[in-house]
């Protein structure tokens, strides 16, 4: 499979690239903002001192008087530390102040003009009022300027500006921080449709029924379609196995009665030796199709397995019942130590796994020998314990002998098909339990356990 | 241009730059390098010289220049680009005009960063100590007064006994001094009793003086019964112990200016780092907690001080007011009018 970028990776990147453009955005503004507003002060500021200023010009026989008015400049004062530089002149003569300041731009009379310019090797803002003045006979134009260096505009701006940014920087990672969550959020469903089919067994093949988002329906109606055609094709090559069994059973019966026939009216040892290898092929195919049969059935009924009350010594009491006539054969007897242990479950499966495990037993002890059923019951679970008195499991891997058509070391000349315990396994996986495989503490014989969760 | 400059020269001892005459004390301190460090102060060599002394302590290889001069001399002295490195005065209208004018170098340390904001105007020019205006009086010439401790009580003992203060006043000549100009003008914002005192001070023939020194001698002498606006400095409370009772010093409890002592580094100075240096020795000295040992007043002592409530005067473009020449004009006009325009005394 091919990685790309997981949705929730790309969604909070998307998120986070808009957190961080709006968060300049807004970091921008601010600083435009306040640096508009801190030169608005400034230019009140000087425009009041200004007036303040050109207000107390006088005329006094006939010339131009002028007072400096303390608050004119203490008012400068109090909104920052910025040098201040003045000038008044009246009709071009400078009457006082830095008589280099530059000059103000043409203005009506009464109105406060501001010119912004560098003076003494500052940037400075100057605002300038001009007023006429009677002195004597003629009226006197009398310009006021009032400047004042910028240091503390940009201070306030770049203040303001400094706070704006850190503002922003916290903005920008609580928004990635919240997109994160939100691509979370809203990826959950997802997750948990993967979750819950992950989930799943490996044969449970039924529709997914799960509430979903209308934008994921498609999703679950695509997957569901893909598993049910899953399904049915399975179904399809097991049914087409079962079939095939079946049909290979009876003509295999037909030879092995028309085989014994033979075996019984030919005389010569040679030929009598090769019916019986005939004989032994056409058990070890039956055995085959039947045991396919079996798993082609168990296959079947656990896709809808179903969970009736169930006491678990019955069914072992029944399934010992049934092969005991096969046991008789061999000499071997079947000693029962049962309790009774409420199961739920399929009694026709859980047959079968019984069946499986005593057939082996039967099948791998010697002859005039015991198998011993034992049902131990603990909290949890109730524990059918078959044990018999023959050589064993062998030193290898217990784990690979419910593998498909997987037979031991030991099995000599004894008919099979290597699925028994495959069916058993599969059988106790479905219903919830295990199967426990191990040689008996005593050194000899098999030690196989059905383990079942108890109701 | 040629009326500012007119107006500005007639404040500034007509604007040449300090020759020898204008220059009032001059002291050499030897180093052991050659490095120099030139300051021009207005404080008297006698009390500043514990600071040099000290300084020299830290850095013996630094040779320290000192000249004296008056505020106005030393003003102009700067304008007229002067050689020096560090700049200390008690004119803080003055000190303020050159900063403002662009004279000034900035200058932060962790010292300067420790001062309170009214202590220091921008990174520029640093106050290093607080010192009250204050009335000095000889005990003797008030037998049998009760001693003024406001304007209104002053004036009305002036005036009740015009035969006991006759010619026994002193203050400064506000037209020569830049301190007592500064006084004055900042008298004149803040307490109408300012001109109502001039006028009867006027009428009692009033002496003018340059400095503070000379009248409390006056006032310690006898001459003088009372000298008004004297900057009370350790100098001056050292003379009024000194005195046995003879003199006394007081502070009106109505108001009392309070100036800042303050420093910067001109715009020309070559060995900035060692101003600096010495900036910093003053400002750990101006916030040092307890006052004794030194000549020159904390900053802490007089703003936490006793109940005058009155903060100093304010660092800002405010102070520029009263130097503009018309201003000052009309204000020397109105002053010498209520003085009645007499000649000061022979000195
Ligand atoms: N009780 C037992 N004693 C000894 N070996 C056993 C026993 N049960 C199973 N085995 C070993 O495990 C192998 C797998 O058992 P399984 O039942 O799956 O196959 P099978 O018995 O050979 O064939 P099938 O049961 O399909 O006819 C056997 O071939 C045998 O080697
Ligand atoms: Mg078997």
């Amino acid at each position: 499979m091919i990685q790309t970028a997981s949705i929730g990776q790309r969604l909070t990147l998307l998120l986070a690239g808009v957190a961080a453009a709006l968060s300049v955005l807004s970091w921008g503004m601010v600083t435009s903002l306040a640096a508009q507003a801190a030169a608005r002060t400034q230019d009140n500021v000087l425009a009041a001192s200004a007036t303040t200023i050109a207000e107390t010009l006088r005329s006094e026989q006939g010339e131009v008087r002028l007072e400096l008015p303390y608050a004119a400049f203490a008012m400068l004062g109090a909104i920052s530390e910025d040098r201040v530089f003045y000038r008044v002149i009246a009709a071009d003569e400078v009457l006082t102040g830095y008589d280099d300041l530059p000059a103000p731009a043409t203005s009506e009379i009464g109105q406060v003009v501001f010119d912004t310019g560098q003076y003494r090797g500052a940037e400075i803002r100057m605002s300038s009022v001009t007023r006429l003045v009677l002195a004597g006979m003629e009226r006197v134009a009398v310009t006021v300027s009032v400047a004042q260096t910028r240091d503390g505009v940009d201070a306030v701006t770049s203040d303001i500006s400094r706070l704006a940014g850190l503002l922003s920087v916290a903005f920008f990672f609580v928004a990635v921080a919240l997109s994160a969550i939100a691509a979370r959020l809203s990826l959950r469903p997802l997750n948990l449709i993967a979750a819950s089919v992950s989930r799943r067994g490996p044969s449970d093949l039924r529709p997914l029924l799960r509430a979903a988002p209308a934008d994921l329906a498609p999703l679950l109606d695509a997957l569901n379609r893909l598993m049910e055609r899953l399904r049915l094709s399975i179904r399809r090559s097991e049914d087409f196995i079962a079939e095939a069994a079946h049909r290979v059973r009876t003509p295999l019966a037909t030879v092995r009665t028309q085989a014994e026939i033979a075996l019984r009216t030919v005389s010569d040892e040679a030929e009598k030796e090769r019916l019986r290898r005939i004989i032994r092929a056409v058990d070890e195919s039956a055995r085959s199709a039947g045991q396919l049969l079996d798993h082609a059935t168990v296959a079947y009924r656990v896709e809808d397995l179903a969970r009736d009350r169930l006491d678990l010594s019955d069914l072992a009491r029944q399934t010992a019942a049934a092969l005991e006539p096969t046991a008789a054969m061999r000499d071997i007897q079947f000693t029962l130590d049962l309790t009774p242990a409420p199961i739920r479950g399929d009694a026709v499966l859980l047959d079968s796994a019984i069946r499986n495990v005593l057939d082996n037993a039967i099948k791998y002890s010697p002859e005039d020998t015991t198998v011993s059923l034992q049902i131990v019951l603990d909290a949890a679970q109730a524990r059918l314990r078959v044990r018999d008195q023959g050589t064993g499991l062998g030193d290898g891997p217990m784990d690979v002998l419910t593998e498909r058509f997987r037979r031991g070391g030991n099995v000599a000349g004894v008919v099979g098909s290597g699925l028994g315990l495959t069916i058993a396994a599969e059988v106790l996986r479905a219903h919830g339990g295990r199967l426990e495989l191990e040689n008996c503490e005593n050194g000899s014989g098999a030690c196989v356990s059905l383990v079942l969760p108890l109701v | 241009m040629r009326f500012a400059c007119l107006a500005f020269g007639l404040i500034l001892s007509l604007g040449a730059p300090a020759t020898a005459q204008e220059i009032e004390d001059h002291r050499f301190f030897p180093g052991t390098s050659d490095r120099v460090l030139r300051v021009v102060s207005t404080t008297d060599l006698d009390v500043f010289e514990p600071y040099i002394r000290a300084f020299q302590a830290e850095r013996p290889e630094v040779a320290v220049d000192y000249s004296v001069m008056s505020s106005s001399v030393l003003h102009q002295a700067i304008r007229d680009g002067a050689q020096a490195d560090l700049v200390i005065s008690s004119a803080m209208d003055l000190q303020f005009q050159l900063v403002n004018d662009g004279f000034a170098l900035p200058y932060r340390s962790d010292q300067t960063d420790a001062l309170p904001d009214w202590a220091r105007w921008r990174d520029l020019i640093f106050a290093f100590t607080t010192e009250p205006a204050v009335v000095v009086i000889n005990t003797a010439r008030f037998a049998g007064l009760e001693l003024p401790t406001t304007r209104q009580d002053l004036i009305a003992a002036l005036r009740d006994n015009p035969d006991r203060f006759q010619d026994g006043l002193g203050t400064y000549d506000v037209r020569d001094s830049g301190l007592g100009y500064l006084f004055a003008t900042q008298e004149d914002r803040s307490t109408d009793a300012y001109w109502r005192l001039n006028e009867v001070m006027g009428r009692l023939r009033t002496s003018f003086y340059c400095c503070s020194s000379q009248m409390i001698d006056d006032v310690a002498s006898g001459r003088l019964a009372l000298a008004y606006n004297v900057l009370g400095s350790y100098a001056a409370e050292e003379l009024a112990r000194g005195s046995e009772g003879r003199v006394q010093v007081i502070r009106m409890q109505d108001f009392a200016n309070v100036i800042l002592r303050t420093v910067f580094i001109p715009a020309g100075a070559q060995e900035t780092l060692l101003a600096g240096m010495m900036v910093d020795m003053l400002l750990r000295l101006a916030l040092r907690e307890t006052p004794d040992g030194w000549p020159l007043p904390p900053l802490s002592q007089t703003v936490e001080g006793p109940s005058l409530g009155f903060g100093p005067i304010k660092l800002g473009p405010a102070l520029l007011t009263y130097l503009d020449p018309l201003n000052r004009r009309a204000f020397l006009a109105e002053w010498e009018n209520a003085m009645e325009q007499r000649p000061p005394l022979p000195q």
